[in-house]
């Protein structure tokens, strides 16, 4: 054969068709599909079909906030049926805990992380109760005109409930700079669907201040843009909390495993972005043990910050003159409080990462301690379970008063109207107020005191960033430092390796070396 | 010395040996990166190639074998110990000496018969090992996907063995293409197809043709 043909066919089959194959499959390999758009109506959009200004029985001089109640449930019959199920009202729901069966659980008997427990303390506490007047154990949660409507309805932003008075709005004899006696008339005659301030004013500021307990839920979300929350960005898509967290007949979805064990009624991504939200294979298979919150939210106290430790031992000190004093740290949080022991804030955190499986364990008012610390909520999931996936949680230590001899976290009295009555933050007592408060809840104390180490943990939903701010492979796919270094109970690519397979094949290859290098040389020579 | 030239290679032989060779470059690059070695195309990339990469080294495999198979070259890669002996003794004494090939190359017998075991080998054990435990890596990533594999774990392993006896194999191979009648002549005949042999007094054609034979049987 010729052979400048020959020459080109060899150019053609060497070069040419190979460079293709590679051309083709780079090209091909690289092609990432784009994500296709989710479509909702936000149901914040929908404006009441009514004008509640007209109604004569709302025009009323109202003065008890209780007649308002009764006001509503002459139209809104039944719906104080509803509400009184709701955990809002009730504080507690059963639950299916594995080794416990069926409990009650709730901020109703729960000891939390944060202030330790609510019973004993309602003037404070169940200001965020949606009752009036849960004072204490007398409080009727059978009477429909207890509820408070307003408190998640009002619309004009002037609705309010007094501080310390277990749930009851100001009163023209109560009445002080920051919280005035509202004018029922004018709220009642704009009521509509809830939005960020009626659930913030609650679900900001727990545990006493803001951001102090969620770590991802906190005020500079009433105005936030997408880069802080790419939901609820007034830049974006402008949503607010009833967009997703929905209610039919006022149970509305989405949990807090804080006070919850079980999966149900839970909020998920793919309710809206499907389960393949990625168009891309290899993205959307992450799915299978990756929640969506792992990589979208990489950070969260994206702009105030959130508390990570807070530990009880120190509260009671006194300055030099014998009163309480406070500390700040150097961005102005509060870093110690006598009358609440020391803190670490934090903002801009990354999330500690847990397999979960949407259930949890919680303990209970009187377990018994065996394991420090103190473990409040137990996420339970692993990697062979089939319905755990990794998640992102803000994990909160602290130190919390226990009964050394009985083995018990013990229920502290904080809040009281006046000194003398007992309250720590009034008296800085801790054996009185660990009396009063063991007390009010029926719990027996053995009359010593201690503090013990205590963990709680809470996934984390909210701030998801923009995309260009998600998790980078490497953050994770990486042979050290990733953010899944604690999760060692399954292989992780770019992460695992065997190491006798590698320095047995890095063996072999060097083998291969000096066998070829001494050959050639032998070759040579 | 005297050399004559023969046909060994065809056009889809060179072409086949070329295109996996950088497929197989890529392939491990991009796996040694996803092992964590180093840093090159980045994680994502990596990955992406990857799996890129397999399917296309896929897809020329089943064109491979086609090929074998209809062409009968698949004659080629069967193991023997006829000369294995001589063939060892050649590569550890003899080619220091300037002593000549114990076996010579035709159309049938392309290899000798210690590549005949190493190609084997690779052909037979390690790619379908490779490929075997490559589609568990991109389907069965979980436990219960759908039969319970626990995980990546034994796939990856077999994985990355097979890909450091891929390294291994390529060094040396690399290496003996030095080893034919001239430093080149094995690279050449690659990309030309034909291949230049020290012609051996005692061989003559009718041997040639008779071995061809032989092999074919």
């Amino acid at each position: 054969m010729n052979s400048t043909v020959e020459k080109i066919i060899s150019f053609i089959v060497v070069i040419l068709l190979p460079a293709l194959v590679i051309y083709l499959t780079v090209h091909f390999g690289l092609q990432r599909n784009e994500p296709p758009k989710t479509e909702v109506a936000f149901k914040s959009e929908t404006t009441p079909k009514v004008d509640h200004g007209q109604f004569e029985i709302l025009q009323q001089k109202f003065v008890n906030p209780k007649d308002v109640t009764a006001a509503c449930l002459t139209c809104h019959n039944k719906r104080d049926d509803e509400l009184m199920k709701s955990t809002h009202w009730t504080w507690e729901r059963e639950a299916d805990i594995p080794g416990r069966g069926i409990v009650k659980i709730g901020k109703m008997n729960i000891h939390n992380n944060f202030c330790t427990g609510a019973q004993g303390n309602n003037g404070s506490c169940m200001r965020c109760h949606i009752g009036y007047g849960w004072e204490d154990k007398s409080f009727d949660f059978n009477d429909p005109t207890n509820i408070d409507c307003l408190v998640c309805h009002d619309k004009t932003d002037t609705y309010f409930k007094q501080k310390g008075m277990a749930g009851l709005p100001a009163t023209e004899a109560t009445e002080d700079k920051e919280f005035k006696a509202p004018d029922y008339s004018y709220v009642a005659a704009n009521v509509g669907y809830p939005d960020r301030d009626n659930c913030g004013v609650c679900h900001f500021y727990g545990g006493g201040g803001n951001n102090v307990k969620h770590g991802d839920l906190e005020e500079a979300l009433f105005h936030t843009t997408k880069k802080v929350d790419v939901h609820m960005g007034e830049d974006g898509p402008n949503m607010v909390c009833i967009d997703c967290h929905e209610a039919t007949n006022h149970n509305i979805k989405g949990r807090s495993y804080s006070v919850n064990a079980n999966n149900g009624n839970r909020l998920h991504c793919y309710q809206c972005h499907t389960e393949s939200p990625h168009n891309d294979k290899v993205l959307d298979y992450h799915n299978a043990k990756v929640a969506c919150q792992t990589c979208h939210i990489p950070v969260y106290a994206k702009v105030n910050a959130t508390t990570l430790y807070w530990d009880w031992s120190k509260a009671g000190r006194r300055d030099a003159s014998g009163n309480g004093y406070k500390e700040y740290d150097a961005d102005h949080n509060y870093s110690y409080l006598s009358i609440k022991g020391r803190f670490v804030f934090d903002n801009m955190v990354q999330p500690e990462y847990y397999w979960f499986n949407g259930t949890a364990d919680l303990f209970l008012e009187d377990d018994t301690i065996k394991e420090v610390p103190v473990q409040m909520n137990k996420l339970f999931g692993s990697y062979a379970d089939t319905n755990a996936k990794i998640y992102p949680v803000k994990a909160h230590r602290g130190r919390q008063a226990y009964d050394p001899v009985n083995k018990k976290l013990l229920s502290v009295k904080l809040f009281a109207h006046n000194k003398g009555e007992g309250a720590l933050w009034e008296d800085l007592d801790w054996p009185e107020a660990i009396k009063q408060g063991m007390e009010y809840n029926n719990r027996a104390w053995s009359g010593e005191y201690d503090f013990i180490d205590t963990e709680v943990y809470w996934p984390v939903n909210h701030m998801v960033s923009l995309k260009e701010e998600t998790l980078s492979c490497k953050e994770c796919h990486i042979r050290e430092k990733g953010r899944l270094s604690k999760l060692t109970d399954f292989y992780l690519p770019g992460r695992d390796y065997n190491k006798l397979i590698d320095y047995t094949g890095f063996a072999i290859i060097l083998m291969a070396i000096i066998g070829v290098i001494g050959h050639a040389i032998m070759r040579i020579f | 010395m005297k050399y004559r030239k023969q046909y060994l290679y065809s056009k889809f032989e060179r072409f086949w040996h070329w295109t996996q060779m950088l497929l197989v470059t890529l392939l491990i690059l991009t796996g040694f990166e996803i092992h964590g070695n180093y840093e090159i195309f980045g994680f994502e990339n990596a990955v992406r190639l990857h799996t890129a990469s397999a399917w296309s080294f896929m897809g020329l495999a089943l064109l491979s074998i086609f090929w074998m198979f209809t062409s009968k070259q698949y004659l080629n890669f069967i193991p023997t110990k006829d000369k294995l002996r001589e063939q060892v003794k050649y590569y550890t004494s003899g080619i220091f000496k300037g002593l000549p090939h114990p076996t010579h190359k035709t159309l049938f017998n392309k290899l000798n018969p210690l590549q005949r075991i190493t190609y084997a080998g690779l052909l037979l054990l390690i790619f379908p090992v490779q490929i075997f435990t490559g589609i568990a890596y991109l389907y069965y990533h979980y436990p219960q996907n759908p039969i319970d594999a626990d995980g990546l774990q034994t796939a990856v392993y077999l994985h990355t063995f097979g890909a450091f006896l891929v390294v291994a194999f390529i060094i040396v191979h690399v290496y003996m293409t030095t080893t034919g009648s001239t430093v080149s002549a094995n690279f050449k005949a690659m990309v030309s197809g034909y291949e230049k042999e020290a012609e051996k007094a005692n061989l003559t054609t009718e041997d040639n043709q008779q071995q061809n034979l032989q092999t074919e049987k």
